[in-house]
């Protein structure tokens, strides 16, 4: 018997150990994040690092006129609508390759590591060979051609992804019941198919939009001459770092959280409604 | 399988909607069982379901890295390149003036760009073995010692939240913590460490890495926390009810279960650091570069072969580091 509350108390020590150790870890992740968000009130006539010089919303402010570098707002729409339909198409795309890869068919294996190279090629090399490809054809880059094609390049590997998991639990017997009954391939589909993986369609859509939005190394050296929102960023960390920077950073990190929290809600009402 | 379907069948299927005119008849059950198609003609055609996809990737995938090879081996010119077969880029990277001239002082020195790549790959593998030994205990607690899903879901969630947010703000978010007023300073001087504000962290190689080890530890961590979730918790339980002792748990069982995770999760940080550019700018100040600033900076004084050589010797490295990877540990099992 002591034996046994001596394991369970070394179990607990070890849990703790590891509690701890995970709040560290977390402080670690965000806490340049926290620094950042907290210098963007800085004081008027503060620096860019501590300590605070006062407070004050006017780094904030600056952010939202016209801004004497770069062209902020410009370039935050056109990454919405760059993100907005690299999402559509990603989630498009990797429905329909994980429909068919439901099936052996010829190539199959070509085809799946060739999306996969997607993930593994480095956004330079990629941005790179495009842009010098362009350059020698003729073809001037520009951020909804090249930019989106290498994003969604980018983007549909994580998508393929979350749908092959999502037709590997997939109950092919509801499908068969509805042919069975009659249905054609389209009916099937809409009617069978589509409200089991909406779910799965969702997550894919968080992937495609969030890693477009905060994309930066493919789109370099194309997206011709209107910048997406991470490479205006990138133009202005070679300026003086101010803290409007930071203001810029906190306003696109909360941002972000909003897009996954939203998605989330999306996701797990979808889900319930397809149990 | 319709060929097989005696006439009468066909004949009814042609005429299933009556010109449309009269309205859908319920088919005929007798029917049903021969008109139903084989497993193989069931859903959309493959073909159909691949086509705009695998179009896309051989356009902006596929063709451009052809198009490295095929450049690296073009003429540069002023402005930009001719079609000329040469191999002068290849020579260019690996040796400098007075590679073979043993009087020379640079008889046998590896060029700045093996140098370059050289650093590269040491400081993706110094960040890669941090980012093992801190993501693994994280993986390690979320899978094994959560033990409710709810809170599994939400404290891997919370870990993962970053890989969502721009990767460019996190790192200039390091910028107030590492100069030389910077945060680290201020809390080493307040704790009595040191005494003047040091220049050891931002611009340094330690600043560098810690910095990169921040950014990317979160992509090691998905995957071997999905190996380890996978482990059956029943073969734990047999191995404690012989005797085993915790550690022996953890080498006999956990750890091999969890290589394939380790894997997947080390190509991934590999890759990704390999080609890193931007980190060492915005952290390091560009003191030293990285591959992938050297093909960036070639690219801009025009000179694609060059960068194109660069770009071959980096997925080469990339390639090597990769089968390495897959030799000791097989994935392929898991995939």
């Amino acid at each position: 018997m002591a034996r046994w509350t001596r394991r369970r108390a070394q179990a607990l020590a070890v849990k703790t150990g590891f509690s701890f150790y995970y709040i560290v870890f977390i402080i670690f992740i965000f806490g340049p994040m926290i620094a950042m968000f907290v210098l963007s009130f800085q004081g008027r006539r503060g620096g860019s690092s501590f300590p605070m010089r006062g407070f004050s919303f006017y780094w904030w402010e600056r952010l939202l006129q016209p801004s004497t570098i770069g062209d902020l707002q410009g370039a935050l729409g056109r990454s919405l609508i760059l993100a907005l339909v690299v999402m559509a198409i990603t989630a498009l795309f990797a429905t329909m390759l994980a429909m068919a890869f439901r099936r052996k068919f010829w190539g199959s294996n070509i085809l799946f590591y060739t999306v996969m190279l997607g993930l593994m090629v480095p956004g330079v090399l990629l941005s790179l060979g495009l842009a010098t490809l362009m350059r020698q054809l003729g073809i001037p880059p520009a951020w909804w051609s090249s930019g989106l094609g290498v994003h969604v390049v980018w983007t549909l590997p994580f998508g393929f992804l979350v749908m092959m998991a999502v037709f590997n639990r997939f109950d092919s017997r509801l499908e068969e019941a509805a042919r069975d009954m009659g249905a054609s391939e389209w009916t099937v589909f809409r009617e069978v198919t589509l409200p089991l993986i909406l779910p799965g369609i969702v997550a894919a859509g968080l992937f495609g939009f969030t890693l477009s939005y905060d994309e930066f190394a493919r789109t370099t050296l194309l997206s011709g001459e209107f910048n997406t929102l991470p490479l205006d960023i990138n133009a202005q960390m070679t300026q003086r770092v101010r803290p409007t920077l930071f203001a810029l950073g906190t306003a696109s990190t909360i941002f972000s959280l909003c897009l996954i929290g939203l998605f989330v809600v999306v996701y797990t009402i979808l889900y319930r409604r397809s149990r | 399988m319709l060929e097989t379907a005696p006439p009468h069948a066909k004949e009814h299927q042609t005429d299933r909607f009556h010109g449309g005119l009269i309205g859908r008849q319920p088919t005929p059950p007798q029917d049903v069982s021969r008109l139903k198609k084989s497993k193989r003609d069931q859903g959309f055609h493959p073909g159909w379901l691949v086509a705009p996809a695998t179009t896309w990737l051989i356009v902006f995938l596929v063709v451009p890295l052809i198009g490295i090879v095929v450049f690296s081996f073009w003429t540069p010119k002023s402005g930009g390149m001719t079609p000329d077969f040469s191999v002068a880029n290849y020579v260019n990277f690996f040796a400098q003036e007075g590679f073979l001239d043993t009087d020379h002082r640079n008889f046998l020195k590896p060029s700045i760009f093996v140098t370059t790549l050289w650093t590269t790959f040491r400081f993706t593998f110094t960040v890669m073995i941090i980012c093992l030994i801190i993501g693994y205990p994280i993986a390690y607690f979320l899978a094994m010692q959560v033990k409710n899903f709810k809170w599994q879901l939400a404290l891997f969630l919370l870990a993962m939240v970053p890989f969502w947010t721009s990767y460019l703000i996190r790192a200039v978010a390091w910028l107030p913590m590492l100069g030389r007023r910077g945060l680290f300073n201020k809390m080493l001087q307040s704790l009595g460490i040191i005494d003047k504000p040091s220049s050891f962290f931002l611009y340094s190689e330690f600043g560098y890495t810690m910095a990169l080890t921040q950014l990317y530890v979160v992509l090691c961590i998905g995957p071997i926390f999905f190996s380890l979730a996978k482990i059956d918790k029943a073969i734990i339980e047999a191995a404690k009810d012989m005797g085993a002792t915790n550690f022996q748990v953890f080498r006999e069982i956990i750890l091999p279960l969890s290589l394939p995770g380790v894997a997947i999760g080390m190509i991934f940080l590999f890759v990704m650091l390999m080609g890193e550019f931007a980190t060492a700018v915005v952290v390091y100040g560009g003191k030293t570069s990285t591959t992938g600033t050297v093909i960036l900076n070639y690219y801009a004084i025009a000179n694609y072969p060059f960068s194109a050589v660069n770009a071959i010797m980096l997925m080469l490295a990339m390639m090597i580091g990769v089968v390495f990877i897959l030799r000791i540990v097989d994935i392929r099992k898991e995939l």
